[in-house]
């Protein structure tokens, strides 16, 4: 893989000057990705955050061809341009050797792209399917998701005077990905540039559909100061909230242990959609929120043969 | 011109023949009664290696329309077919294609929706998305779904329109209606329709595009203006691809068709596979001295209103047939569109509506007759008694 100073040289191809908010994680994943990319590539986008700053006609941020169709249809609609790839390579009448990349946020990955994903993965098509997950609707204005982790606060999952916040888990999507028995599953986050570099490629190079969940803190969602998005990512690699691994051909690898896997309550704290669990009477539910981290991990570690 | 000898099709098999000499270069599509036949025999051309299509089996009609939209917009000549739910779980896209311009040619087999379910024909699903920026032109039988899904292709691709075209057929008596027709040699096809040339493609990598951009206030109205201009300028596409098509194998189309309508004094105005029926009901009243004709509308989306009003303005009154219902209180959508179409003509002919055969509620000649009398009522000078009437319904 080529070291930072490499792909530090290579062309930017999602251009800077478009609206994501200063500290958003979505164009620094998208970035990352574009980079790793060592063919040409055609990116598909669902309806989001990513879409809307990138594409305000009539400016474009991507140098790269670029669609946006539907919210929840992003992997309908690469499934169509690659089917089209396959087609007319097949007809001799196009000769290009290129990859396929789509993204969706939570809301349109694990919510209402979901169909539309597992049909995709399901046929087998040559893409890569990239979620930058920042755990809500943020493009909307902070509406709860499956994503949204148990106790945050969100519009539509608000910390009220009875309820405190969102009552479910989040749903595990990268594990429902996995249960597809496509041949690569990976789950990345924005802090870890090598980790998610060499995923993606190693994603692009596999044949078949492949699937990689990337965390991306809000800091309008999350409720955190703009220069802190990077770290925010880092502790919730740290504190084990956001396991990275990968699942190659059913074989689960974790890529990043933390030495010392940290208290989960000190990342709570530095942000603000979680403030009403430090208020008394949440301290249940704050344990709630350790425990499943403690649970998914020692699930993962066993999946991945680790000690 | 093609002479050969009549074969028996069914309107699923005509279609899919069609299809299979168009041999799009993508084919997404899910199965849906009375469309499903279409996939099938598609499916089966696929795997006989009958054509090069690359066939994407979606889990949903919502899907197979964004996969269309993916593949067109990477320069792909592409097709599907569907019906009913399975076209309203597919308007939102509907509309995304062809605003973006998306030339995709659809095969729609009218099916009533739910509630109640029902699997039998009506025009409730194609009508509920006349407004989607599709050409829709409807078939009377088989041989109309053969050649308009073969004209469709140019339409929709010719570089004034590029806009997505539904062909449609009515479900079951269409459908699956065995009737003999005149098929075209596939090179003949091939020659008709042309190779498909993109303007833009999303695998153009080396010229990228941005396809699918977000329009605020100041660039949104634009474009929707563009994308009416693209249908005012389908008409001219339509009436000269009809008459190619009957100076090359000997059927020619237009708008609609009129049938005994020069000189009568009553008229129907419908679409689809009653116009068979009420053929044989105006030759019926003929023989009797009843001044009756027929206007089978095939264009329903651009409407030709102007051109309908000049054909029809000579009539005293007119019945407008829907087989389906707007709920509005105010007369099915085709009876809206023509009795608007007839509004600035200095003398309007008096008009009725018959809201009819809904989820295939069979319609008979009888049935036809009854309507031509109750127009010679009216004619005659008799008071229209009730503008918009249920036919054949028990209240």
């Amino acid at each position: 893989m080529a070291n930072l100073k490499q792909l530090a040289a290579k062309e930017d191809l999602l251009t800077g000057g478009h609206r994501a908010c200063a500290g958003c994680a979505a164009p620094i994943i998208v970035r990352q990705v574009l980079l790793a990319a060592e063919h040409p590539v055609v990116v598909g986008s669902a309806t989001g955050c990513l879409e809307v700053t990138t594409t305000l006609f009539p400016y474009t941020a991507w140098k790269v061809p670029f669609i946006h169709n539907a919210f929840e249809n992003s992997a309908a609609t690469v499934s169509g341009v690659e089917a089209a790839y396959q087609s007319l390579k097949r007809q001799g009448k196009y000769d290009k050797e290129v990859r396929f990349i789509a993204f969706g946020g939570d809301g349109g990955t694990y919510d209402i792209g979901l169909q539309s994903l597992s049909g995709a993965m399901e046929r087998g098509h040559q893409m890569l399917y990239i979620c930058y997950d920042n755990h809500a609707y943020m493009n909307t204005g902070i509406q709860r998701s499956s994503a949204t982790p148990l106790g945050a606060h969100t519009t539509t999952s608000p910390a009220g005077k009875v309820i405190p916040g969102k009552k479910q888990y989040r749903k595990d999507l990268t594990a429902i990905m996995v249960a597809h028995n496509i041949p690569y599953v990976a789950q990345t986050s924005v802090s870890h540039w090598r980790d998610l570099v060499t995923k993606v490629k190693k994603a692009l190079d596999t044949p078949g559909p492949t699937f990689i969940n990337v965390l991306s803190p809000c800091r309008l969602g999350w409720g955190f100061k703009p220069e802190d998005t990077i770290e925010l990512a880092r502790e919730a690699v740290e504190n084990c909230f956001w396991p990275l691994y990968e699942v190659e051909n059913g074989v689960y690898k974790l890529t990043y242990k933390p030495k010392e896997k940290k208290p989960v309550v000190d990342w709570l704290k530095k942000q603000t959609r979680f403030r009403h669990l430090f208020k008394p009477g949440n301290e249940e539910l704050l344990a709630k929120v350790q425990e499943y981290i403690d649970t998914e991990w020692e699930k993962l570690l066993q999946k991945c043969g680790v000690e | 011109m093609a002479t050969k000898e009549l074969v028996a099709r069914t309107g699923n098999e005509a279609m899919a023949e069609a299809m299979r000499q168009i041999n799009p270069d993508v084919v997404a599509a899910y199965p849906i009664t009375p469309a499903t036949e279409i996939v099938q025999l598609f499916s089966a051309y696929v795997a006989d290696g009958l054509v090069d299509t690359e066939f994407v089996t979606v889990e949903s009609e919502h899907s197979a329309m964004s996969a269309c939209v993916g593949a067109s917009t990477a320069g792909a000549r592409v097709m599907t077919g569907t019906s009913s739910q399975g076209l309203i779980l597919m308007a939102e896209i509907l509309y995304i294609a062809a605003g973006l311009r998306c030339p995709i040619v659809l095969a729609e087999v009218n099916r009533a929706l739910s509630s109640p379910i029902n699997i039998h024909c009506d025009h409730s699903d194609t009508m509920s998305v006349r407004d989607s920026g599709w050409i829709q032109i409807f078939s009377e039988n088989s041989q109309e779904a053969y050649d308009n899904m073969i004209q469709a292709v140019r339409i929709a691709e010719h570089m004034d329109v590029r806009l997505p075209v539904m062909v449609t057929t009515d479900g079951f008596i269409i459908s699956h209606g065995l009737e003999a027709i005149s098929l075209l040699e596939d090179k003949e096809v091939q020659d008709f329709i042309g190779p498909y040339k993109a303007a833009y493609s999303l695998l153009d990598v080396e010229k990228p595009i941005t396809v699918g951009g977000l329009d605020f206030t100041d660039f949104y109205f634009e474009h929707r203006r563009q994308t009416a201009e693209a249908m005012q300028n389908a008409k001219k596409v339509i009436l000269d691809v009809g008459r190619e098509f009957g100076e090359k194998f000997g059927r020619s189309y237009g708008f609609f068709e009129g049938y005994k309508l020069e000189d009568a004094e009553i008229a129907l105005v419908l679409l689809g596979s009653t116009a068979g029926t009420a053929r044989v009901a105006v030759d019926q009243l003929r023989a009797a001295g009843v001044k009756c004709g027929l206007l089978k509308l095939r264009v329903f989306r651009p409407f030709p209103a102007a051109e309908l009003a000049e054909a029809l303005k000579h009539l005293k009154a007119i019945a407008v047939m829907d087989r389906s219902d707007s709920l509005s209180t105010a007369g099915g959508p085709l009876f809206t569109d023509v009795r608007s179409a007839l509004y600035d003509l200095p003398e309007r002919p008096a008009i009725v509506n018959y809201i009819y055969g809904l989820g295939g509620r069979d319609i008979t000649v009888e049935d036809l007759e009854g309507i031509y009398r109750e127009l010679q009522r009216i004619s005659g000078g008799g008071q229209v008694q009730e503008t918009i009437q249920y036919l054949g319904v028990r209240e």
